[in-house]
């Protein structure tokens, strides 16, 4: 038997990919930047503590999603 | 894509906006084709970065004054704020004192090499290919793996990164080539990616909306779709401000990275 195709995709799929490949990071980085904003509001003190550390887990989270944009490109 | 604005409305004189690829980031070489210090128009968008910080730093240093004229005080205020607010934040002010000059190098190099993206004529970031992210990345693998060693030995530096303290041993199955990886690959390999698919995307985004821009009002022979354009050009002119921000954000990420990487190499106080 044949096999019929019923659909094509055209182009790069590996755009969808990142599409995929961003969901996850989006939703660490809203509860990263939510709970440092919550901190904030509780102990507006220590906000530049707060800041840095935020900094520093937003660039481990943001690097996940690049890969993601780095993968359209090998692919 | 654009066939559901309804094609036969355009009647354009070129039929597809030229739209930039990741041919950007590989240009022909323009000087010295064929040897090894052949180079293209990004590694000339380097040379001139670096010709612009050495002369503003140089002359700004050289005219340094007791009372800071405001320029004098806008530089202090960028190397204050390397020290104080990146190094001294995380290491604290003994342990930093040594490291001020290699990160404020990298932050302030970082920087100005991000913000060629948005210097018209330049156009491209110098950091947007995987080159001068490398160079840096591994200066810090280099420098922290070179701090651990000095400052516990190689045998306690290793023990403390490959076999944290306070796990049951047979997770070190597991843990240990973790632990490896991340150290001698993850570490400096995340630093790179970050930088160079930051200002990979950036260029493409600014240069996606100029493109439509220019396609839009000048090339569309469609005069109702200038409309389209000025919103593009809109979008751009954002994006560009967009970028200048992102370029500080991630020099100051990295400039922040490596000083935890290192900070990480110190034996842990308990």
């Amino acid at each position: 038997m044949d096999i019929i195709t019923l659909a094509e995709v055209t182009g790069s799929i590996s755009i969808l990919g990142y599409g995929l490949a961003a969901l996850g990071p989006a939703l660490g980085l809203g509860i990263v930047v939510g709970k440092t904003v919550e901190s904030m509001a509780r102990q507006p003190e220590i906000a530049n503590k707060l800041q840095t550390a935020m900094f520093i887990g937003l660039a481990l989270i943001e690097v996940l999603g690049l890969l993601g944009f780095v993968a359209i490109f090998i692919a | 894509m654009f066939q559901g604005v309804g094609s036969d409305m355009l009647t354009l004189a070129a039929s597809q906006p030229e739209l930039p690829g990741i041919d950007d980031f590989m240009p022909p070489e323009i000087l010295f084709q064929g040897t090894p210090f052949a180079m293209n128009r990004i590694i000339l968008v380097r040379f001139i970065a670096m010709v612009v910080i050495l002369l503003v730093l140089g002359i700004t240093a050289a005219r340094a004054k007791l009372i800071p004229s405001r320029w004098q005080g806008a530089i202090e205020w960028l190397l204050d704020f390397v020290r104080d607010s990146v190094v001294y934040e995380v290491m604290g002010e003994l342990r930093g004192r040594q490291y001020v000059p290699m990160v404020t190098t990298v932050f302030l190099t970082v920087m100005v090499f991000n913000l060629c993206g948005i210097v018209p004529g330049l156009n491209i970031a110098a950091t947007a290919t995987i080159t001068m992210p490398l160079v840096f990345a591994l200066w810090t693998l280099f420098q922290y793996l070179i701090t651990g060693i000095r400052e516990q030995g190689l045998w306690k530096y290793l023990k403390q990164e490959l076999f944290p303290a306070g796990v049951p041993w047979p997770l070190y199955i597991i843990l240990t080539p973790i632990q490896l990886l991340e150290l001698l690959i993850i570490k400096p390999a995340s630093l790179t990616i970050r930088l160079f698919a930051n200002m990979i995307a950036g260029h493409l985004l600014v240069a996606i909306c100029l493109a439509f821009t220019q396609f839009y009002i000048i090339e569309a022979s469609n005069h109702f779709l200038a409309i389209a354009g000025i919103g593009w050009f809109g979008l751009g002119f954002a994006l560009t401000a967009f970028e200048m921000f992102v370029a500080a954000l991630q020099a100051y990420i990295f400039a922040v990275l490596t000083t935890v990487y290192i900070n990480q190499s110190y034996p842990e106080e308990d």
